[in-house]
């Protein structure tokens, strides 16, 4: 579904990202963890290319987005969540679902309405399609983020640190919707410091550090029987 | 004080009051326009596009306006050998000076939107002319309201500068009065007086669009 294929990135002489290598195949779960800095958020965030590899090859269902004309096909297809949310505080929540449905997908109003309503119904936020985003709570905001991106019916979804700018009381009620998404097959690739959500859902845990994968497995193997030094290290900082 | 001179002159005033605010509404007009596109070739891709959007920004703001009537009054007609209407003169200087100060607060107010709109409209597959057309242009032009207010009132006074190439505006009008009667005071101080009336109903105006359009 997503491969990486030799990417690397550099913000002028800073290189962050120095050789990624990933296959991720259709309806894994992969949980991306590693200290700040390491080049983790950068890693999803070539995945639709809102940062564009210095060199190196992305490729998500079949398209190498290096093509123009691949990219916004792609980013049809790829939802994505963001740590401070994004949603569009000038539009009323039903809006802001309904946007890029209309703009880029075509779907009539009503029919768009209608999905907007029952992913919102789905988040437990049905009764907030009026409301404007400013007057919500952080967790109600994310969830309706998720609702955003999962009205585009993508086949993948990207969340990057959904739960870091919570308050922790909201932490659960994104992470459940996120776990249900989870459980219907979603492909779903997640920057987070959640360990317990990545050992309870993710079929694939990444450490990154220092821009390079340096390791690769199950959160059994990562989390009880990790091999690497530095990963051992950032885990016995964080457990 | 003569208050009759100032009752028989009034509608004259009131005429020249008129073409005031004709010129500067039709000045912030073209200046709106200019200054939109001006601060999108700003952020164009293009190296040369965003280049020549900053020469005429700073061309424009480096000079002053009473220059640039000069300049499009008297000398462009040495050029081209067309006499240029007053009126016309007067529209096209002013908007081409009002473009550039416009341009820098579209600007100002296009980069004062949080990055991570961009990001999420571009992210749901929307082209980066949706994402400004329906993301950002609108959250802009709300906080650019209170400045492009202040601009309006600049324009309002500054359009007092075309009385120099003849033009009977508010000033203008003043002028030929005096210059009839002698009664400076009196005539000055309506026409200060009109000015500022008009000035307080911009700015009652800009207050009451701040308040209807504030984030809900």
């Amino acid at each position: 579904m997503i491969i990486l294929d030799k990417v690397r990135k550099s913000f002028g002489k800073n290189e962050v990202l120095k050789g990624i290598d990933l296959h991720i195949a259709k309806g894994e779960v992969v949980v991306i963890i590693g200290p700040s800095g390491s080049g983790k958020s950068t890693v999803l965030r070539t995945m639709n290319y809102l940062e564009e590899p210095s060199s190196g090859k992305v490729i998500v269902d079949s398209m190498d987005l290096a093509d123009k004309n691949n990219l916004n096909e792609v980013r049809k297809e790829v939802g994505m969540v963001f740590q401070n949310f994004n949603l569009f505080p000038h539009m009323t929540v039903l809006d802001n679902l309904t946007l890029a449905q209309t703009k880029v997908r075509k779907t009539p109003k009503q029919e768009a309405e209608n999905i907007a309503l029952a992913l919102l119904e789905r988040v437990g936020l049905a009764d907030k399609a009026k409301a404007y985003p400013n007057s919500l709570s952080g967790g109600q905001k994310q969830r309706v983020a998720i609702a955003r991106a999962l009205a585009m019916k993508p086949k993948v979804m990207l969340f990057d640190e959904p739960t870091s700018a919570l308050d922790p009381e909201m932490v659960r009620e994104v992470l459940d919707v996120m776990k249900s998404l989870a459980e219907e097959g979603m492909t779903m690739v997640i920057v987070t410091h959640e360990m317990g959500f990545a050992k309870e859902v993710a079929d694939r845990v990444l450490f990154v550090d220092g821009g390079l994968i340096l390791e690769d497995g199950t959160p059994q193997e990562i989390f009880d029987t990790p091999t690497n030094e530095r990963t051992k290290s950032f885990l016995s900082k964080i457990l | 004080m003569d208050w009759n001179v100032i009752i028989n002159n009034l509608p004259l005033l009131l005429q020249g009051a008129l073409v005031t605010i004709e010129i500067t509404a039709m000045s912030v007009g073209c200046g709106f326009l200019i200054g939109l596109l001006v601060a999108l070739a700003g952020l164009s891709r293009f190296m040369v596009v965003r280049l020549l959007a900053k020469c005429y920004v700073d061309i424009i703001r480096g000079t002053p306006l009473l220059v640039q009537i000069f300049l499009i009054y008297f000398a462009l007609p040495m050029i081209t050998g067309q006499r240029i209407d007053p009126f016309i003169a007067a529209v096209t200087a002013c908007s081409i000076n009002s473009g550039a100060y416009v341009s820098e607060i579209f600007r100002a107010g296009i980069q004062s939107i949080d990055k991570g709109q961009m990001e999420a409209g571009r992210s749901l597959g929307l082209s980066w002319a949706q994402t400004m057309r329906y993301i950002i242009m609108p959250q802009a032009f709300r906080a650019i309201i209170p400045p492009l207010g202040n601009e309006f009132i600049a324009m309002l006074k500054d359009s007092s500068l075309v009385s120099v190439i003849g033009f009977e505006e508010l000033t203008r009008r003043g002028q030929l009065i005096i210059a009839k009667t002698y009664s400076s005071f009196e005539i000055w101080g309506t026409v200060a007086v009109i000015y500022l009336i008009m000035t307080v109903t911009i700015s009652q105006l800009v207050g009451y669009l701040e308040r209807k359009n504030s984030v809900k």
